[in-house]
């Protein structure tokens, strides 16, 4: 099950880093821990005059699975808005079990956490953290 | 598999193992290597089988009733009291109070005793301690405006006691320590802390959670006032937990919960209250869990703890070797085997802590990871968590070079 959850797809999301850093002079930022396992994501955007996303980046002192996420949600929250973003969660839930119906990609890749409920929120804390910054 | 342990005394090791049924369990396709007992110890067949018969021969409700079954309830719940007592080292049962576990007698003791204090008065902590050794003095002080002061944790993660003089104020009334961090495996020096707590007339709790799993106690040559500890820790079931304090003590605390059991007379006008242990058991006890516990208390009373203790830190010193030998991982807590206990935390370097314990699963080894309930203590050496090794007398080597196997694994695929 491990040796699935840690899937090469998900490992290469990780690596990729998409967004990892922080922005210089962000419209809004954020910061979310996860109590039970004390990781962290804080991230920053900058927004146009519509409150679509311009610029994304994110700090992640987590685990390879809130990497991963935060780097897959990075690669696509360019050009959204705070419902758009809300779009891309349904497919993260829809990915991790949560929510039925088929998850589009990148987030299909965190199919194998389905059968891990104790790492799932570690796939939805960077978007605990972007949507804060988005509210 | 017989063993040796360091002292060299014949340790049964094989038919401990036939004692834990689970044990023969398989995980992920692998044979478990369970090494989370810090956070619950498995139980042997004497727990089981003590649950059993209560739950089969004398279930019914204690104190109260007059039938047969409320007969046989009432005298193995009391029985299991005196268990404890004898497992502790003390000779009062009465001072034995039964709670839903060791954070619920460290919130009874923050209630009760807190309600003795008074505005400005003085509660000592050590920065290492599990939150459940923290929160309820934060609530205390909130509810009643008493100071809590931190003992700061050594580089090799152990409590400072060089800072007590520093610390100790006339003011201070209570030092309370974990005798046995959760995280480092360290060990307090009761003693100094008894002899300091006594130059201010300060009265001193140990959370036991972590020491109680590896022997009986002797508490009262320790000097303490108050000892806790939890059941699922000890080999005993869910749900249960101790608190021993000295008898002048509970008879001065006022109750934590109401209800029944702990009353002396009820009326509309005024309530007065039974004397201990009853005082602080509002309403039926945990009663299974209870004589579960006595139970594990009787086992442990069994075993040979010397033999016992050295094949523990026979394979603590086999896993902090093991992983020192893993390039790029790094130990917290003391660097040897003195004064310390079979709890071996580490980090690997670019791996979360998370992602090691997700590997060693998949091995079929079971460990802790993340912060262990000690966030100021990993803020104290900023990090994120560590993941932990924590032992139990019926480990084996395999366990452990399954899980060095593992982690191993993990610096190769995750780094």
């Amino acid at each position: 099950m491990t040796e699935q959850l840690y899937q090469d797809r998900i490992v290469a999301l990780a690596k990729a880093k998409t967004g990892d850093g922080r922005l210089t002079s962000p419209t809004k930022s954020a910061r979310r821990d996860n109590p039970l396992c004390g990781d962290r994501v804080t991230v920053d955007v900058r927004l146009d005059d519509r409150g679509k996303i311009t610029e994304v980046a994110h700090q992640v002192r987590g685990c390879l699975l809130c990497q991963a996420s935060a780097s897959a949600l990075a690669s696509v929250a360019v050009g959204r808005d705070a419902a758009g973003v809300v779009e891309l969660r349904h497919d993260a839930e829809r990915a991790v079990g949560r929510e039925q119906g088929v998850a589009r990609e990148p987030f299909a890749a965190f199919a194998p956490v389905a059968s891990h409920k104790s790492r799932q929120d570690c796939v939805l804390l960077p978007f605990d953290a972007l949507q804060d910054a988005l509210s | 598999m017989a063993g040796k342990g360091l002292a060299g005394m014949s340790f049964d090791l094989a038919a401990l193992r036939r004692q834990f049924p689970i044990l023969s369990e398989t995980v992920n396709g692998q044979p478990l290597h369970y090494l989370d007992n810090g956070a619950s110890a498995q139980t042997p067949l004497a727990v089981l089988d003590a649950v059993r018969k209560y739950e089969t021969t004398g279930r019914a409700n204690v104190v109260r009733g007059v039938h047969a079954l409320a007969e046989r309830a009432t005298q193995a719940y009391e029985d299991a009291r005196s268990e404890v007592a004898k497992f502790l080292g003390v000779t009062e049962p009465k001072e034995i109070v039964f709670t839903g576990g060791c954070t619920a007698a460290i919130n009874l003791v923050a209630y009760a005793y807190g309600q003795l204090l008074e505005r400005g008065d003085r509660i000592l902590l050590s920065e290492l301690e599990h939150h459940s050794n923290i929160v309820p003095w934060q609530l205390l002080r909130s509810r009643s405006g008493v100071e809590i002061d931190v003992l700061p944790v050594t580089d090799d993660g152990r409590i400072d006691l060089r800072a007590l003089p520093d610390l100790l104020t006339a003011r201070t009334k209570l030092i309370s320590l974990a005798h046995v961090s959760n995280v480092t495996g360290s060990l307090v020096n009761v003693k100094t802390v008894v002899d300091a707590a006594k130059m201010v007339g300060a009265k001193v709790m140990l959370d036991g959670a972590q020491r109680a799993p590896h022997g009986p106690l002797d508490l009262a040559s320790l000097g303490v006032d108050f000892y806790v500890f939890a059941g699922h820790k000890t080999y005993g079931p869910n749900g249960i937990g101790v608190l021993w304090a000295r008898r002048e003590l509970l008879e001065a605390m006022p109750p934590f919960h109401g209800g029944g059991s702990m009353i002396g007379r009820v009326t509309f006008a005024e309530t007065t209250w039974a004397p201990p242990p009853r005082r602080f058991e509002a309403g039926t006890p945990p009663i299974g869990q209870a004589i579960g516990l006595g139970a594990a208390c009787k086992w442990m009373r069994g075993l040979d703890w010397t033999a016992a203790q050295a094949h523990e830190m026979a394979l603590a010193q086999r896993a902090m070797d093991g992983l020192q030998a893993i390039k790029g991982t790094w130990l917290l807590g003391p660097a040897g085997l003195q004064d310390r206990y079979p709890v071996v935390s580490f980090t690997l370097e670019g791996v979360h802590t998370h992602d090691v314990a997700q590997v060693l699963d998949s091995h079929g080894v079971a460990v802790r990871a993340g912060h262990h309930c000690a966030q100021p203590l990993m803020n104290r050496f900023d990090i994120v968590g560590t993941t932990r090794v924590s032992i139990a007398p019926y480990n084996d080597k395999a366990d452990i070079d399954a899980m060095l196997e593992g982690v191993e694994h993990a610096a190769r695929v995750l780094r």
